[in-house]
C-alpha cells in the first residue's frame, strides 16, 4: 500500500487512519491498532514539523506492507534531514522546544514497535522504517 | 475527527474536558484556548478530563507539559483525570506523572484542589 500526501498537519489524522484500515485485515488487537496509529502519527508529524519545517509544498510518502503477518511501514520525506540521529532518538530531546515539542516521538516509536530504523542525510531527507510482529502471529511461531 | 474542547471555570480552577483526537494539528487550538482562558479568568489550577479523548500522541504530551509550566508560574497545580490505558501509557513513558497528579474522576480531581 502506498500513500503520498502534502506536508499539512490536517493529513496526520488521514495518514494514521489509512494505515490502520490497511492493517485491519490482520485482525489486530485494539492495543496493536492504537500503537500503529500512534507511531504513524509520530513519524508523519516529524516529517511535517522537522523535515519540511511546516512547508506545505513538501510531500510525505508512506508505504505499508504485510508479509507473513508482519507489518512493515516506511515513512519518508525529502526534507532537511537529521544531522545527529543518535541525539534525535534520545528521550525528551527536541530541536524545537519553542513549539512545545515533547521530544518523545522516537521513544514512542521504539516502545510501540519491534524494530525502528532511521536513515537520514542532511539536505536529502529522512526515511523511517518500522516493523511490528502482531501477538497472534508471535503465538503461532511457538 | 477533530478535537472538541469544553471548558468550565470553577472559582480559581479551569476544568478542561477533551473529546476526539489530540495530535499536532489539534494541539494548537488547545494551546490558544487554554492560554487565553487562564489569563482572562485569573486561573490558578487546571483539571484536565480526558475521559472522551480517543487518540493522543507526543504532540499532546508537549501541549499538556506546556500548560503545566504555564500554571506552575502561577504556583498552581494540574490534575489529570479519567485517563484511558493507551493515554496513560504515554504519560508513564514520558514521566509526566512525576509532576502531574492523576485522579480517577473529575469529582476527585476538584476535591483535591479544594473545589467541590
Amino acid at each position: 500500500m502506498q500513500l503520498t500526501f502534502s506536508s499539512l498537519s490536517q493529513n496526520e489524522s488521514f495518514a494514521r487512519v489509512a494505515v490502520a484500515a490497511f492493517i485491519a485485515q490482520l485482525d489486530p488487537t485494539m492495543d496493536e491498532l492504537t500503537e500503529i496509529k500512534t507511531v504513524v502519527s509520530e513519524a508523519v508529524t516529524n516529517a511535517i514539523i522537522h523535515g519540511y519545517e511546516q512547508n506545505p509544498a513538501g510531500v510525505v510518502h508512506i508505504s505499508a506492507a504485510i508479509e507473513d503477518g508482519v507489518i512493515d511501514l516506511v515513512i519518508r520525506d525529502e526534507g532537511v534531514g537529521i544531522s545527529d540521529i543518535d541525539e534525535a532518538r534520545q528521550p525528551l530531546f527536541t530541536t524545537k522546544p519553542e513549539l512545545e515539542r515533547s521530544g518523545m516521538g522516537f521513544t514512542i516509536m521504539e516502545n510501540f514497535m519491534d524494530k525502528l530504523e532511521v536513515e537520514s542525510q542532511p539536505g536529502t531527507g529522512t526515511t523511517i522504517r518500522l516493523i511490528k510482529y502482531l501477538t497472534k502471529n508471535k503465538a503461532l511461531c511457538n | 475527527m477533530g478535537l472538541h474542547i469544553d471548558m468550565e471555570v470553577k472559582q480559581e480552577v479551569l476544568c478542561i474536558r477533551l473529546s476526539g483526537e489530540l495530535d499536532h494539528h489539534t494541539a494548537e487550538s488547545l494551546h490558544t484556548k487554554v492560554t487565553e482562558t487562564i489569563e482572562k479568568y485569573h486561573i490558578h489550577h487546571l483539571v484536565l478530563n480526558l475521559e472522551k479523548l480517543t487518540f493522543m500522541d507526543s504532540s499532546g504530551l508537549g501541549v499538556i507539559l506546556g500548560r503545566y509550566k504555564q500554571i506552575r508560574l502561577r504556583n498552581g497545580e494540574m490534575v489529570v483525570c479519567s485517563i484511558s490505558p493507551p493515554v496513560k501509557r504515554l504519560f508513564e513513558m514520558s514521566g509526566l506523572f512525576k509532576i502531574i497528579k492523576l485522579e480517577t474522576s473529575e469529582k476527585f480531581a476538584l476535591e483535591r484542589l479544594g473545589v467541590a
